[in-house]
Parts: C-alpha cells; sequence; structure tokens
C-alpha cells in the first residue's frame, strides 16, 4: 500500500497542476471546505480553470479564499455550481460581479444533480435521469424521458482532473474520515477526480490507525495530504459573522 | 386598510412548524423556513434533515458551544438531537429524490396559484441560486413555501402565473405569509388561518387570482 502520500506544504501539493484542469472543491458553507489548497493554488497561479463547488463563495464575513478570488486573480474559465448568486437578493457576491461582466462563464446545477454528477463519474456511470428541474428553465432544449409516467432529465456524469477536499482524520495509507459536516461533497468529490488531494486537520495516523469499518473515504482515492498548521499559518473555519439586515 | 404588518418571521416559521406531523422527517431551507426548527413543537418527534447530509439536528448552537465543522443548510452552527445521523451529499441528495422528506420548506418569491414556486432568479438576472431548491421541490411529499404577502413595492407574491422563471410546477401544498395561511386551489387561493390584525378584504385585495375564504375562518395563534 502506497503511504508517501503525506506532502509538507500546500504549495508542494498543488505545484503540478497544469493550465486547462478541471478541480472541484469540497465544502458546504465552511465545514470540509479546503480553504488552505485554494489558497495555494491562488499563488500558484495555473490559468484557465474549470472549477467544481456547491457556491462561488459567501457574501459574509470573514472572507475566505474562495472562487470569487481565483476569478479576480485570473485563473478561471468557466464554474460549475449551484449558485451563481446568493439566495439573498441583497447580498452581492464577488463572483457575480464577474459572471455578469461576462469575466467567467458558469454552469448552474441543482445541488443533488451536481452531487449526482459527480458520484455518477466516480461509479462508472456515464448519465442518468432525474426528475429534478423538469419543467424549468433549465430543462429547454435537453433530452428528457418518460419512465413508469413521470418526466425525467438527462444529465451526464462529471469527471475530474483534481479534488481538493478537507477531512478531520487520515492516516498515512490515505484513508479518511470526516467530522459532522464537514463530509459533505467530499467523499464524492474523492471518486470522481484523478487525484484527490486532501487537507487534514489532525496529525496523520500510521496506516491502519483509522478501524477499517470506520474509514468514510477509503485512500484508493486519495492521492495526497497535507495537515493544516495552527493559526494563523492554517486556515480554520471560522464562525460566521450575521450580516445586518 | 388596517396597515397591521402581520405575523413576523418566527411566527410564520412557528405556524408552519405546528404543520408537521409525529414521526415526519423535515428538510429546512434557507432563511426563514431554518427558524422552524427553533419551534417548541411539544411531544412530536420530527426528524431534521439539512441538504448538507445532517439528519437529526436540532436547534441552533448558544454562542460558545457551536461545532464549526456542524451547519444547516443556512450555514449557520446547530445541535444534533440523540440518534442523528450524517452522510455525503449524495446520499443526502439520494433521500430527497427517494422520496423520504415528508415536507420541505422553502422561501421564494412568488406562488401561483396552481402550486408553481419561484424562488431561484430575479427577473432579468444572469444565473442566479438554485442550491437544492429544485430536487426537493420536484421530490419532496409536501412542499411548504413560507415568503412576505407582497413585494416592497406592495405587489402580490400569491400570483395566478410566476412571472419568474419557476422552481418547480404544481408542487406547492401551502404558502405561509405575514397575512396567513394559504393554499393554492388551482384557480386562486385558500385562506386556511388568518393573522392578527388583517381584514379579508384587505388580503383580498394584495392575492392574485379568487380568494376563497375557509369555513369559520381561524385566527392563527401567536405566542
Amino acid at each position: 500500500m502506497q503511504t508517501n502520500k503525506l506532502r509538507g506544504s500546500f504549495q508542494d501539493a498543488v505545484a503540478d497542476i497544469p493550465d486547462g484542469s478541471t478541480i472541484a472543491f469540497g465544502g458546504f458553507a465552511m465545514p470540509g471546505t479546503p480553504f488552505n489548497l485554494i489558497r495555494a493554488l491562488l499563488r500558484q497561479g495555473a490559468k484557465r480553470l474549470t472549477l467544481v463547488a456547491n457556491t462561488t463563495g459567501g457574501a459574509r464575513q470573514p472572507r475566505m479564499p474562495d472562487i470569487g478570488m481565483l476569478v479576480e486573480n485570473g485563473q478561471v474559465a468557466k464554474v460549475i455550481c449551484a449558485f451563481t448568486a446568493a439566495t439573498r437578493p441583497t447580498d452581492v457576491l464577488p463572483f457575480t460581479k464577474h459572471y455578469e461582466a461576462g469575466d467567467v462563464a458558469a454552469e448552474l446545477v441543482p445541488q443533488g444533480t451536481l452531487a449526482e454528477r459527480l458520484r455518477a463519474a466516480g461509479a462508472g456511470i456515464p448519465a442518468f435521469y432525474t426528475p429534478t428541474g423538469v419543467g424549468t428553465e433549465l430543462a429547454e432544449g435537453r433530452e428528457t424521458r418518460m419512465i413508469n409516467g413521470r418526466e425525467y432529465l438527462l444529465e451526464y456524469a462529471l469527471p475530474l482532473d483534481y479534488a481538493f477536499i478537507r477531512a478531520r482524520t487520515a492516516d498515512a495509507a490515505g484513508n479518511l474520515r470526516y467530522h459532522r459536516s464537514q463530509r459533505n461533497f467530499n467523499p464524492v468529490m474523492a471518486t470522481a477526480a484523478r487525484i484527490t488531494i486532501a487537507e487534514i486537520d489532525e496529525p496523520v495516523l500510521p496506516p491502519g490507525g483509522i478501524d477499517p469499518d470506520d474509514v468514510h473515504t477509503p485512500g484508493i482515492y486519495v492521492h495526497r495530504l497535507v495537515q493544516v498548521p495552527p493559526e494563523p499559518d492554517g486556515l480554520w473555519p471560522a464562525r460566521r459573522q450575521e450580516k445586518r439586515r | 386598510m388596517s396597515g397591521a404588518k402581520g405575523l413576523t418571521r418566527q411566527q410564520m416559521a412557528d405556524r408552519v412548524a405546528r404543520e408537521f406531523q409525529d414521526g415526519w422527517i423535515v428538510n429546512l431551507g434557507v432563511g426563514i423556513p431554518t427558524m422552524c426548527s427553533n419551534t417548541d413543537i411539544g411531544g412530536r418527534d420530527i426528524t431534521y434533515h439539512s441538504e448538507n447530509g445532517v439528519i437529526g439536528y436540532g436547534g441552533i448552537a448558544p454562542e460558545g458551544q457551536e461545532d464549526m465543522n456542524l451547519v444547516n443548510a443556512g450555514g449557520q452552527n446547530v445541535t444534533l438531537k440523540p440518534g442523528a445521523a450524517v452522510v455525503h451529499h449524495a446520499d443526502s441528495f439520494g433521500v430527497i429524490r427517494g422520496g423520504r422528506i415528508d415536507a420541505t420548506v422553502m422561501g421564494a418569491y412568488q406562488v401561483s396559484m396552481t402550486g408553481d414556486f419561484a424562488n431561484w432568479k430575479l427577473k432579468g438576472q444572469k444565473g442566479g441560486g438554485i442550491g437544492g431548491a429544485m430536487d426537493l421541490a420536484a421530490c419532496a411529499k409536501r412542499v411548504f413555501i413560507i415568503l412576505e404577502h407582497v413585494t416592497r413595492d406592495g405587489l402580490p407574491r400569491l400570483v395566478t402565473e410566476c412571472d419568474l422563471p419557476v422552481t418547480a410546477r404544481a408542487v406547492v401544498t401551502l404558502a405561509m405569509t405575514n397575512y396567513g395561511l394559504f393554499e393554492p386551489t388551482g384557480s386562486g387561493f385558500r385562506l386556511r388561518e388568518i393573522a392578527p390584525g388583517l381584514t379579508v378584504a384587505e388580503i383580498r385585495a394584495r392575492t392574485g387570482g379568487t380568494l376563497v375564504v375557509a369555513d369559520g375562518l381561524n385566527e392563527i395563534a401567536t405566542t
């Protein structure tokens, strides 16, 4: 079993990512978001990226490294996500301004469809039918099919070059455990990617340090590990500051 | 016109939470709907599901006791109830598409008299914010919408037909506004309960389609 997955720095872990790559970022709100790897990608500078994530970044403070910053940095060609704008019209995401100006392309995907397209890519399923989005603008001009009297929309798998994810615990074989809602998209992104890079909250354990029955993401899907240092060097999820209404 | 504003946001959430039946699995969306998990639901056993894979969460975590890796759909730090479970995103939406959600509660810009609703895109907007709304709307057994009765310009949000891009068609079972509790009827809305201080006449003037008033119309109890 390969156990030399641990890298000394985030910079080292992302150094070889070429221009034009498709990269997914895990995370839902703050939990499970690989802030440290995203910051390293900002410094690394790869361009013409296609990025896959639930959101493009929050409207609230403190602002953490996000897709909006990569767009501002001129690194992004396209984003595939469930939000190009905030749910509250009064919240304006930094990304939205660039999207409306035409600086970056976006493919807006319902969240469950996004998760399933990633799962399908990791599971060898090229496409699937879902009831989500039928009868809406998203289904216009797309392939649908009646199955047992109900209309479904055809959706395609979404394979990735890289997945950036975050977990609480890892062993040197790359087996991962997440804490609470840190899990979210991370397991399916890991299975959909050729190369998965995981930032880990706790010191990496020797192989077998996680009981096989307790592994959430098997190490075969995880290629590089970096331990997140304590603040201020490392980025950690913070309490959200409510925006005054 | 009485000029009454009707229910507060928490009062709307509380009234919707009273609809939840013992044993239901309920998904709460961003905004006012998440306030339902703060409502005292007495002895009823309700399992709250959040799209990020948390099954069985409770109220908002008290300040200082938050787990920074545990949030609801709105990104707020919540608590877990005994018996809670966490799954990944694809499994969480498997719960939704698999038909396990008894009710989903969402915010919206508009609800139509045929049960369509719109909550992801404003008029003329490029892109939008879909989140999990389309999956939930298409697959939950019941769709409860909480929204302000009128827009900032005083226009009805309960309309004959949505003029915004819809999230799903013919799915809304209940629309809770600050003026009352409504059901789309196909040709209008049925007013099931009225908010204190409002009159049927002023609600009718601010509602699209035909307003049908429930027999023995009750006022919404507020605490």
